[in-house]
């Protein structure tokens, strides 16, 4: 018997409430204190389609997806055919036992649990959609997990639909693990068990990104919804009356850049999201803010491209779109968060970054980070720092002379120039996107041009001295050693487990900015260990594009994927075996 | 007391000779004196064209963006510092063309600000192309054989998409311009002015003499500005006779009412360095 050690998927049509019920099952078992890693499947659209939620569990911290499942929720019979084949030995199917099913089609080392899932809906009297709860019960029942943890994560999850939602989702819950535990033996190979209190948050990525900048202190985000983007915009809208935050679903991606960026002119901290399609209108106004030097923080959550690509899935394509979109070189710090913990505290960072050095930032995340749940420590709000950078100084202000403008874009050592806010007594001036002077004056002149051109990238430089290496994770005289950025770390981290328990040792070198980016640090880690890889969800390999550029060498062997899926560990794995003995 | 000599910029504008922006600039500058509004409480807010470059020719916080989107900015500069006097300036091709989406938007939400359009009925800054206002027929250097479209009807769009206050004016006329302007600042909410602003070197049709024949004041023919159809049908009005004055105000929560985020202070005073998220993470547990 294999004890909290399981994987339960849930697969039905889009509108069964296949995501609500998967999240309460997450939630239970986070709440008995194990860990959980959940990732979401689902096409475009509303009604139909084929929707899944699967959830690993175990009783130590986990970091992704695993091959082979365990327990099957199927609503449908489409369900059953699309995923039996993913069932390890031993596992079983829940399903509506009015489907009937020939047992010859079946491994034989699969379990059948068939579940009158509508009948026991009609008795209750309950509404047709609660039938995902009652195989949410029997499939608790199977595993022989507390069912009374369920009940309260129930209780919660629809506290704000009333008591009746509550008692009647709780009531069917009930029914279906009632009938499964009087229905079939108790002899089931997997099972989970209840090691403690939890006190552990279910997040995705988005989430710790919004509580991030909520205690970032931004006052400002201003999105239009474009998956995986749009539960930032719900997140920050749904807090937006508690943390006084003003939160704008706009006319599109144009002006929500354009926004932020006034909003970060009044001296707000603003932060707009999207997606590629949406950078891609972005776009203009990022270079805006580079020129005029005003601080917002813009969070890109990837997916499949080119054009609308795949909605709703996961790819790491546009690396090479943010650090080369819009006219001209400006600085463009861009920041690529791996987990919870870095979307956190990344994009608290990132405002600091915008502020300090008055420039747009960018989080770059992808759809499997943006959504994918993972159990995760609370965060420790005493790491949090404000930075909100140089302002003119009264003494500054005093000596500014009232018939001209503010030097606003004065020219200093480190690039950084104090700036002024809109009310500020003897401190006006005007921000403009045209080549300007210190002032602010529209100027095509030769000096100002080059004055101000050297100016902007000098903050880019002093940034770049300040950053922190990233640093090389695992034994020095590793076999293989990985080298990525972003949603692939948790596989990554998996695989390397899975590879330490072969013998085979693996280091990783994780990339945290590609801009700028730490090209030092890289190349001598490069000239320092045996074999290299890169593991990256694109097709061309853009990370090890932009390695090469940035220090000339080539990674020894691209592990790509671009199918819109995220990378299991099961293919890291086979793959740097093969370059292990290769 | 706000003096002329407080808001004057050192430089001087670099429009055409006789341009009809330095009617617009100068009766900007005389509302704001009349207003009396200190000039580090002003945030001027433009898009690209000849227009684009007003908040560089006097002496307030400004941003010149980009071409067409000087709606989003300002609006956003208000809803973070309600307590600023926020103007948006562009010209017809920045608000009614590239930018006509962000100009529908913007008078749904009825922020408080001042939205003034350099309307030349052509692109002056890129050398005399067809506008959005254009009239039918006109021939430029994009359209040779004559503009095919009908013009868009700035007036009439306005007052069925929700601004609270529209009305139209003229850059030959400073005086009815600035008293324009007085009102729309005063005006909570939405103020859009349409100004008829002749282009000298790239349009030769609709000239200073072309409206002073034509423009009469609404205001002086005793217009309901509180009857929606009547501005609508004003709005209509084109050809012999153009009315010039406002067309429609009337008064409606703003944008910022609707905020009880910002109803103690604006944004930008609200202290950051304490922000506790503590019970927001239970939530999640």
């Amino acid at each position: 018997m294999e004890k909290n050690k399981l994987t339960w998927k849930i697969g039905g049509k889009a509108g069964e409430g296949i995501m609500a019920t998967g999240l309460i099952f997450s939630q239970s078992c986070s709440r008995g204190g194990l860990h959980v890693y959940d990732i979401n499947e689902y096409p475009s659209l509303i009604k139909g389609g084929h929707n899944t939620l699967q959830v690993r569990v175990e009783d130590r911290e986990i970091f992704s997806q695993v091959k082979g499942v365990n327990v099957l929720i199927a609503l449908n019979k489409e369900t059953i055919f699309m995923h039996k084949d993913e069932l390890t030995s031993g596992s079983g199917i829940i399903y509506d036992s009015a489907e009937v099913l020939d047992r010859k089609e079946f491994r034989e080392d699969i379990r059948l649990y068939p579940v009158p899932l509508n009948n026991i809906i009609k008795e209750i009297g309950a509404e047709t959609i609660m039938k995902n709860n009652v195989a949410l019960g029997a499939s608790i029942a199977l595993i022989d997990y507390d069912f009374e943890i369920v009940a309260g994560v129930i209780k919660d999850t629809f506290k704000r639909k009333g008591d009746k939602i509550i008692n009647d989702n709780t009531m069917v819950a009930k029914a279906g693990y009632d009938y499964l535990k009087k229905n079939f033996p108790n002899d089931f190979n997997y099972k989970l068990e209840k090691i403690g209190t939890g006190g552990r948050m279910l997040l995705t990525g988005n989430d710790a990104i919004c509580m991030g900048a909520i205690k970032a202190g931004c006052k400002f985000y201003s999105a239009y919804p474009m998956t995986p983007a749009s539960s930032i915009l719900h997140f920050m809208a749904a807090q937006e009356r508690r943390f006084n935050i003003v939160v704008k679903h706009t006319e599109d991606e144009i002006s929500a850049i354009n926004m932020a960026i006034g909003s970060g002119f009044a001296g707000v901290r603003a932060m707009c999201g999207t997606s590629g399609g949406g950078f891609c209108l972005m776009s203009e106004g990022y270079g805006l803010a580079g020129m005029i030097e005003v601080p917002v923080v813009i969070i890109m959550a990837m997916r499949p491209g080119p054009s609308t690509g795949m909605p709703t899935w996961s790819e790491q394509g546009d690396l090479k779109f943010v650090l080369n979109a819009s006219q001209g070189d400006f600085p463009r710090p861009v920041l690529v968060p791996g987990d919870n913990e870095e979307c956190f505290y990344m994009t608290q960072e990132a405002f600091n970054i915008a502020e300090r050095y008055q420039t747009p930032v960018i989080v770059l995340t992808d759809k499997n980070l943006a959504e994918s749940h993972k159990t995760t420590e609370k965060f420790d709000q005493r790491r949090i720092t404000i930075d909100q950078g140089v302002y003119a100084t009264a003494s500054e202000l005093a000596a500014s002379d009232e018939k001209t403008f503010f030097k606003r874009y004065k020219v200093t050592e480190n690039g950084i120039s104090p700036r002024t806010l809109p009310g500020t007594k003897k401190g006006i001036y005007t921000a403009t996107s045209d080549e300007h002077d210190e002032e602010g004056n529209i100027s095509e002149e030769i000096e100002d041009r080059v004055k101000m051109m050297e100016k902007r990238m000098r903050k880019l430089d002093s940034f770049a001295k300040e950053l922190k290496q990233p640093e090389l994770v695992g034994p020095a005289d590793a076999a293989v050693t990985i080298i990525a950025a972003g949603s692939t770390k948790g596989p990554i981290k998996e695989a390397m487990m899975m590879l330490e328990k072969e013998g085979i040792k693996t280091n990783y070198l994780q990339i945290l900015f590609l801009n700028p980016f730490p090209s030092e640090k890289v190349a001598s880690v490069m000239d320092s260990v045996r074999k290299t890889v890169v593991v990256e969800n694109n097709f061309t390999g853009q990370l090890a594009d932009i390695i090469r550029e940035k220090t000339g060498k080539s990674v020894g062997r691209r592990i790509l994927k671009y199918d819109g899926r995220p990378f299991y560990p099961e293919e890291i794995h086979r793959e740097i075996m093969e370059v292990a003995h290769g | 007391m706000v003096r002329m000599i407080d808001i004057n910029a050192i430089d001087k504008p670099n429009w055409c000779p006789g341009c009809g922006d330095f009617g617009i600039l100068l009766a900007l500058k005389g509302a704001i004196v009349e207003l009396n509004i200190e000039p580090e409480n002003i945030a001027i807010i433009s898009g690209i064209g000849c227009s684009g470059k007003v908040p560089h020719w006097l002496r307030t916080y400004g941003l010149h963006g980009i071409h067409g989107r000087p709606l989003p900015v300002a609006a956003a500069t208000k809803l973070s510092n309600h307590e600023l006097t926020v103007f948006a300036v562009g010209g017809d091709g920045d608000g009614y063309g590239i930018g006509m989406c962000h100009f529908i938007h913007a008078m749904r939400r009825n922020i408080d600000m001042t939205y003034i359009v350099h309307n030349n009925m052509i692109y002056g800054l890129t050398t005399g192309q067809t506008s959005p206002t254009s009239e039918k027929g006109m021939r430029t250097k994009s359209t040779p054989s004559g503009v095919i479209e009908v013009p868009v009807n700035p007036i009439a769009l306005a007052v069925s998409t929700g601004a609270t206050f529209v009305a139209r004016s003229f850059a030959g006329d400073v005086k009815h311009l600035q008293k324009t302007i007085v009102d729309a600042v005063k005006h909570r909410g939405f103020s859009l002015i349409d100004v008829f602003q002749p282009c000298v070197s790239f349009n030769h049709v609709n000239t200073y003499d072309w409206y002073k024949q034509r423009i009469y004041d609404l205001q002086a023919a005793g217009h309901n500005t509180g009857d929606k159809m009547a501005a609508f049908v004003k709005s209509q009005e084109w050809g012999e006779k153009i009315p010039i004055g406002v067309f429609y105000e009337v008064l409606s929560p703003t944008y910022e009412d609707e905020l009880p985020q910002i109803k103690e202070m604006p944004l930008v005073k609200q202290a950051i360095d304490n922000v506790d998220i503590s019970k927001l993470m239970d939530d999640f547990v």
